[in-house]
């Protein structure tokens, strides 16, 4: 560790922004930011599964409230979203006594919700259209073979569906991964926090901001990288054959 | 002839002038309000502030007539070089960038910060082993930052916010043990507007120099050297003759 210091030391000498200092500012950003991301596409996407099921449902009362629900959180900013969360939630009487106020004490969590229950909206309308678009001949032909509803969601229409849902989704998590740049202003010292920090330590807004631009560059390539293979292995079937 | 004439006029009339000036000078003083308690009006419209009552000293004390100008804090160095007046006394921070066009007095006061807590904190004295495990507020990118940053980095969480507005909400909400602000900042927002719910901690801070700057002086223009320095001579004097101290004491003492 010592070694790696004196190195980076060394490496930097005479950069006055760019101290060790300031990379150590940076790359906790950037786990912070991967942390909030991961989490709320995960947690994301185990909600917007069956909410996007239960949108296609022939019942109004379970199809509504959730059109409902996408409707506002994809209507509304996310910014506006995050401040009401964050400074909202302050307002119920007593919530400083209860038990949840550990939670919403911390930035981080009430930014978590926020982003959860925004990409859950955008991933649900992305898994809805994507089940909506299954063929008629592969549901037709599922029913012949006398599969119930349940069975014929597990094996015909939702793995079919994530397949085609794949290049849309991946366009989301870039979204979100860029969208994330609002929870600086909740205070949480993630990636763009930790740029606004060494410019307005160091009044040097193009070096701190362009170095930021560049970790969400590799970001955003890593995220592509992963989609372009799992798209390569998962949609083989849809490309042209090659001779 | 005519041009003869002009000149003549102008000539007698540049004399008067000067003749006035022997008796009492006639100056005017540039200042950009509202900010307090630096310059502000009361309630019935007079000026007032620090600067307004240490200013009118250091008139009376250089034998000048002072009148205060109102200017818009954006156009307040041209206007001193389109000589609508002839000092700027705004809480103008010394340094190098407007030191190219103005001429600073010496510094008349280190503007404080301060630490403010909610009365029943429990926080009382300000070490980084009182600070061990809070969360001190500040807004982003303010020397008040840059000074929490580097001493209790290592001991508090820091949450950094863009206006003071947000820092407050969070302070009412309770996740912010402690702030520090620009005093006259936390004074209209924390100590003057949520009755007696805040209160200052431990001493007013505006040094080292390094964080908190070379303080605010007076600006004249450039070729104005005497009268700069005849404004230098008189904060000496009411620095000494404890004038100054008066006047400090009515606008910035906490308890």
């Amino acid at each position: 560790m010592e070694a790696l210091t004196t190195w980076w030391t060394e490496l930097l000498g005479g950069n006055a922004i760019f101290t060790a200092n300031t990379l150590e500012f940076y790359w906790n950003g950037l786990t912070t930011t991967i942390q909030l991301v991961f989490l709320s596409l995960l947690i994301g996407i185990l909600l917007a599964v069956p909410l996007a099921i239960g949108r296609g449902s022939k019942h109004p009362w379970i199809r509504m409230p959730i059109y409902a629900y996408t409707y506002v959180f994809r209507g509304t900013p996310l910014l506006i979203q995050l401040y009401l969360v964050y400074y909202g939630v302050v307002f119920f009487e007593g919530i400083q006594e209860s038990m949840f106020w550990p939670i919403f004490r911390e930035a981080f969590y009430p930014a978590l919700m926020a982003f959860t229950l925004n990409t859950a909206a955008y991933t649900t309308e992305i898994f809805r259209g994507a089940i909506k678009n299954t063929a008629k001949g592969e549901i037709e032909a599922a029913r012949a073979y006398g599969m119930s509803k349940p069975l014929m969601l597990r094996r015909i229409v939702l793995p079919s569906a994530f397949r085609r849902a794949l290049p849309a989704y991946g366009n989301e998590v870039i979204f979100m991964l860029h969208a994330s740049a609002v929870a600086s202003v909740v205070t949480i010292m993630d990636l763009t926090g930790a740029a606004y920090y060494v410019y307005a330590r160091f009044y040097a807004p193009f070096q701190a901001f362009i170095f930021v631009a560049l970790i969400y560059l590799c970001l955003t390539f890593s995220v592509m990288f992963v989609f372009r293979r799992l798209e390569r292995r998962l949609l083989a079937h849809l490309r042209p054959r090659e001779g | 002839m005519k041009k003869m004439l002009t000149t003549g006029l102008l000539g007698a009339a540049l004399l008067a002038g000067a003749a006035q000036a022997q008796d009492t000078e006639q100056l005017r003083i540039g200042v950009d309000i509202p900010y307090e308690p630096m310059e502000y009006r009361t309630a019935d419209g007079e000026l007032t502030g620090f600067d307004i009552e240490l200013g009118n000293a250091l008139c009376e004390q250089i034998n000048a007539e002072c009148e205060w100008v109102v200017q818009a804090w954006d156009g307040i160095i041209p206007g001193l070089m389109a000589r609508k007046y002839d000092a700027i006394m705004s809480s103008m921070t010394i340094n190098d960038e407007r030191r190219q066009t103005v001429l600073f007095s010496d510094a008349y006061i280190q503007p404080p910060s301060a630490w403010f807590a909610a009365a029943d904190s429990g926080i009382e004295t300000i070490y980084p082993q009182s600070m061990e495990g809070k969360t001190i507020g500040v807004q982003r990118g303010t020397l008040q930052d840059n000074y929490v940053t580097d001493n209790y980095g290592d001991v508090a969480d820091i949450s950094r916010y863009t206006t003071a507005d947000d820092l407050v909400l969070d302070m009412d909400a309770g996740r912010v043990d402690i702030a520090f602000l620009d005093f006259p900042i936390g004074k209209s927002t924390l100590l003057d507007s949520d009755d007696g719910n805040y209160v200052t901690v431990g001493n007013m801070i505006s040094e080292p120099k390094e964080y908190f700057g070379e303080g605010f002086g007076i600006a004249f223009r450039q070729r104005d050297e005497d009268l700069a320095e005849r404004f230098n001579e008189a904060l000496a004097t009411l620095q000494d003759d404890g004038t100054y101290d008066e006047i400090y004491d009515k606008y910035f003492k906490t308890q």
